[in-house]
């Protein structure tokens, strides 16, 4: 498709450049039409959204309401249209998006790679479960975000996370959580008696800890560059 | 097929020689052919504990090494005829033992015997990581302590990634065997209690054995406790762990203390 500007006002240095977009063909009925494309939406959702579209009408002859109701219906499926073609220009109204001429037939180089190929690059995950209890001089470490430990994390071992640190047993080594530098990051566990808590830098040592809170379940999160211990019932 | 087991701790002096002498001599007891390998290669106990001291002529070290045939190494018992010796080297340091020359060794016996139990030296190092790699069981020796409930749990860790089965992505069969509890200091709240232990290393128990003179009385006169005096209360509990071992359901007793005559009419103090 290509855009021309018009070249009468040099006020403004106008250039023209052809981009690549999807060109929607419609034929009637436009009802059926237009069932198709919700059946292409239903099978990837939002495979539309951002995606320069451009209606050509040559197939089908439509009045200047009956153009407005389809890009109308079109909007309502979240499909921005960008231009129009193969119709006579009084036929838009104002409001209408522009007649589009001298388009060009090309190969649709995909920006990202099709709905089915979606799973072969899936995200790195962004938490570790450990089932097993974490023994002495152990030494986990995940920066990617959040930890999960079933077990307990015996006295000596040492949990490092770049997210925040779940203990679903008793946490007695050292967890250091926001190791990335993440000042929102927690640790959480079902009975403290932790040698060494970090967040984001920040410590506490086993001394420090109050007493009262030992054998209990507790939280620590930091507030400004304090860190804050408290029960968690 | 033979079962490999590993008799082991992390921490040293708490009782791993003379378990595996009296585990070994349970398990020969109860009419297994055992072996009995002391991995502590420079510093070995066993040959001392099984009385079998004089009769070191080649040792582990020499049948790694291919130095010696494994049937020269073995020494079998004066006691029981199914309960045998592979000494270790005293001359020699752990860096002698290979990975491959174990390996070797282990699968050699496993012809022959129903139980192979190693002796595991104390630490984390080369002789503790050959003793416990190819082991399809073990045994955690655990002291009342905190000291040695890290070390146990250290050396579990070890267990579960360090060993061939581990690595194969199977699992080490794992017991802890408490040895010298203390009823009396239990009792008094000097001691970790069973369940502090059992919840820090989250293993099941395979017994506890009574801390006692019989130990130390056995391992002078150069015999496993379970044959020196089979009728005492550690004895007891190592016949318990070793049926455990074979898979019987045995009841666990915590060993209490008994109360002498003096103690029933002083036993209280008034404040």
């Amino acid at each position: 498709m290509d855009v021309r500007a018009d070249p009468t006002r040099q006020l403004v240095r106008l250039r023209g450049r052809s981009y690549v977009a999807f060109v929607f063909s419609p034929v009637v009925p436009i009802v059926e039409w237009l069932a198709e494309i919700d059946a292409t939406l239903a099978r990837s959702p939002g495979f539309f959204v951002g995606k320069p579209i451009v209606l050509d009408l040559a197939a089908v002859d439509l009045s200047g309401s009956a153009i407005a109701h389809l890009v109308g219906s079109l909007q309502q499926r979240s499909i921005r249209v960008l231009g129009i073609e193969g119709v006579d220009e009084d036929r838009l109204a104002a409001d209408m998006p522009p007649l589009l001429t001298g388009g060009r037939a090309c190969v649709i180089t995909r920006t990202e790679p099709p709905p089915k190929a979606g799973p072969a690059d899936k995200p790195k995950p962004n938490s570790l479960l450990l089932e097993s209890p974490v023994r002495s001089g152990q030494s986990v470490v995940f920066t990617d975000g959040d930890v999960t430990v079933l077990g307990s994390v015996g006295s000596g071992a040492e949990i490092v996370a770049g997210g925040s640190i779940h203990v679903y047993g008793t946490l007695r080594g050292r967890a250091m959580a926001g190791v990335n530098g993440n000042p929102a990051a927690r640790i959480y566990c079902q009975k403290i008696e932790a040698e060494l808590l970090a967040i984001d830098g920040y410590y506490q040592t086993a001394e420090e800890i109050d007493v009262s809170l030992r054998n209990r379940p507790a939280q620590a999160w930091l507030q400004g560059d304090t860190m804050k211990i408290t029960p968690l019932n | 097929m033979a079962k490999v087991l590993v008799v082991t701790s992390g921490k040293g002096g708490v009782g791993k020689t003379t378990s595996t002498a009296a585990l070994g001599a349970a398990l020969a007891q109860g009419g297994q052919s055992v072996v009995v390998v002391d991995f502590d290669v420079g510093l070995r106990n066993l040959d001392l504990v099984m009385g079998a001291e004089r009769r070191v002529v080649f040792d582990l070290i020499n049948v790694v090494q291919g130095v010696a045939k494994l049937p020269q190494a073995l020494i079998r018992d004066k006691r029981l005829e199914n309960l045998w010796l592979l000494p270790a080297s005293q001359t020699r340091d752990k860096d002698a033992l290979t990975d491959e020359g174990v390996g070797r060794v282990i699968a050699e016996l496993s012809t022959r015997f129903d139980w192979i139990l190693c002796d595991s030296p104390a630490g984390i190092e080369r002789g503790a990581t050959l003793a416990m790699r190819y082991a399809d069981q073990a045994v955690i020796i655990t002291n009342p302590e905190v000291s040695s409930v890290r070390d146990s749990d250290r050396i579990i860790g070890m267990l579960d990634s360090k060993t061939v089965k581990a690595e194969r992505g199977e699992r080490v069969e794992k017991h802890v065997l408490i040895t010298r509890y203390d009823p009396a200091r239990a009792a008094r709240g000097e001691m970790l209690g069973i369940d502090d232990i059992l919840e820090i290393l989250a293993t099941p128990l395979l017994g506890i054995i009574p801390e006692s003179q019989d130990v130390l009385r056995a391992s002078n006169v150069g015999s496993p406790v379970t044959l020196n005096n089979a009728e005492s209360p550690p004895a007891r509990a190592y016949f318990d762990a070793a049926r455990r071992l074979r898979g019987e359901e045995v009841a666990m007793v915590v060993p209490s203390e008994r109360k002498g005559f003096m103690d029933r009419i002083l036993g209280r103090r008034a404040a």
